[in-house]
Order: structure tokens, then C-alpha cells, then sequence
């Protein structure tokens, strides 16, 4: 059992861990910390793979842009010490018994599937200028539209947000 | 990277993706809720990854599908956080079950 063998099993215990504290746990402010966690051991996942952009881009939007806001909004509906009220028993029972049937014939399916890894020549590393180049490009592989189309998305779900939470004055 | 192939990280991202489904299944809070879609949407991601390191480790599709998903998710939770704090206020409450303005 080498090294990177035991970081990668470490990695997965933090991401899993935290996953399942973040849906049981009762108080909300603690389930939001411990998405943190998940998120951070997803990225770590990303380091050990090589994609060390993508992992970036995860510690970025994810750690640093999206549960501080899940935070804020916390700080601005509720209480964050207070316990949130139970999950209904019934309803948790079979929503467990969902998801574990679920994962048992997914797992039934990838141990069944043999993946055939495709070998082609070309470079082999991930660099960032060649994450840049292709996402701007416009020949065959490029990914130029899906590009512009999400910017156009950023954008109207930002002028969304801002109509959505703005305060409206009461009319008298 | 020995003995970890792409049934460990596969595994994983089950495991996750049905955290994540148990998670929206019995919360009763929208932001608990929010957080289990952000736990699914990142083991879609983690599958993305991992396919194109072990499946096609000379191309890039993977990472520029796993950089939209990781962009439209920021702008689905703004949305989201946008329409919670606007129901708190007139509601002052965040359970799905109290979201019944919609109902005739």
C-alpha cells in the first residue's frame, strides 16, 4: 500500500465524512462547515488526479464564493445556533432505503461495465494555456459558444438576483 | 497512483451523489436542501474528472465540463439564495413546506 494510495483513501474519508454530517447534522450553521470540509476534500481529490486548475477553480467558486454566501443567508433568515426541526421519521426511513438502493445497483453496474481507456497520441499534460487556447477557440474542438452562452447566463442570473432580493417599498 | 483506478473515484462519487439525494429527501429547510443539490452537482463532477484522467487522459472535455457545471452551480445558488431571503421576508420562515403562495 504506497503513499499516495492511503492520501487518496484519506481524501475520500474527509469528502464522505463531511458529506454525511452535512445532511444529519441538526443545527444548520454546522452542516454549512461541514460542506466546507466536503468541498475542500473534493478539491484535494482534484490535486491528486493532477488537474491542479480545476481544483483551484473548486477552492475558488465553491469554498470561497458559495458557502460563505450559504453563510450569509444563514445569518440573515434564522438563527444559526437554534436546532432545526426534525426530518419526519416515515419520511427519513425510506429516503435512506432510496438511496442505498440506488447505490447498490449503481455499484452492481460499475463493477459489472469494463472501461476501455483510450490511448491517442498528443500531449499528455493538463497546462493552463492549453485549457485557455481551447476553451477560446473556434475551430473543431473548441469551446468558444458554450463559453459566451454561460457569460450571457452569469449575467442574467445576476440582474435575476439583484430584481429577486431588492427591497420593494410598500405602496401607502 | 498504483492500485486507485476508475472504480474507486466512481465509487466515491456514488457514495456522494446519494448522500446528496438522502440529504434532499429530508430536510425540510431550503438551504439544507441547496447544500445536498451542491453535494450532487459535485459528485457529477468528480465523474467528469475522473473520466477524462483514466478514460482520455490526452484531452480536455472533461475539465471544460466540470468548469460549466462548477458555473452554472454558482448562478443556481444565487438564484436560490435570491428566492429564499425574498420568501423569508414574507414568510418568516424557510421550510418547504410553509412555500405555499403558489397554491389556489
Amino acid at each position: 500500500m504506497s503513499a499516495s494510495t492511503i492520501i487518496f483513501y484519506i481524501l475520500a474519508a474527509i469528502t464522505l465524512g463531511g458529506a454525511i454530517l452535512a445532511v444529519t447534522s441538526p443545527k444548520i450553521f454546522r452542516s454549512a462547515i461541514y460542506l466546507l470540509f466536503s468541498l475542500i476534500g473534493i478539491a484535494g481529490l482534484y490535486f491528486w488526479l493532477n488537474f491542479e486548475f480545476i481544483a483551484a477553480v473548486q477552492v475558488v467558486v465553491y469554498v470561497g464564493g458559495i458557502v460563505v454566501l450559504i453563510i450569509f443567508s444563514i445569518f440573515l433568515t434564522q438563527g444559526s445556533g437554534s436546532d432545526m426541526k426534525d426530518p419526519v421519521k416515515i419520511r427519513s426511513l425510506f429516503a435512506g432505503l432510496a438511496a442505498l438502493c440506488g447505490y447498490c445497483l449503481t455499484y452492481y453496474v460499475i463493477q459489472r461495465t469494463e472501461f476501455h481507456p483510450q490511448l491517442e497520441q498528443g500531449p499528455a499534460e493538463i497546462s493552463v494555456a492549453r485549457i485557455g487556447e481551447q476553451m477560446l477557440s473556434t475551430t473543431e474542438h473548441g469551446y468558444l459558444l458554450p463559453f459566451e452562452v454561460v457569460s450571457m447566463l452569469l449575467l442574467s442570473a445576476m440582474i435575476g438576483c439583484i430584481v429577486i432580493a431588492i427591497k420593494t417599498r410598500s405602496i401607502k | 497512483m498504483s492500485d486507485i483506478g476508475l472504480g474507486h473515484f466512481l465509487i466515491v462519487s456514488t457514495m456522494l451523489f446519494f448522500i446528496g439525494i438522502y440529504g434532499f429527501m429530508t430536510r425540510r429547510n431550503m438551504i439544507t436542501m441547496l447544500m445536498s443539490v451542491e453535494l450532487i452537482l459535485n459528485a457529477c463532477n468528480i465523474n467528469f474528472i475522473a473520466f477524462n484522467k483514466f478514460l482520455f487522459p490526452n484531452q480536455l472535455d472533461g475539465v471544460f465540463f466540470t468548469l460549466f457545471v462548477i458555473a452554472i452551480a454558482a448562478a443556481e445558488a444565487a438564484v436560490a439564495i435570491a428566492i429564499i431571503i425574498n420568501l423569508y421576508r414574507n414568510r418568516k420562515s424557510i421550510d418547504a413546506e410553509d412555500a405555499d403562495m403558489m397554491r389556489l
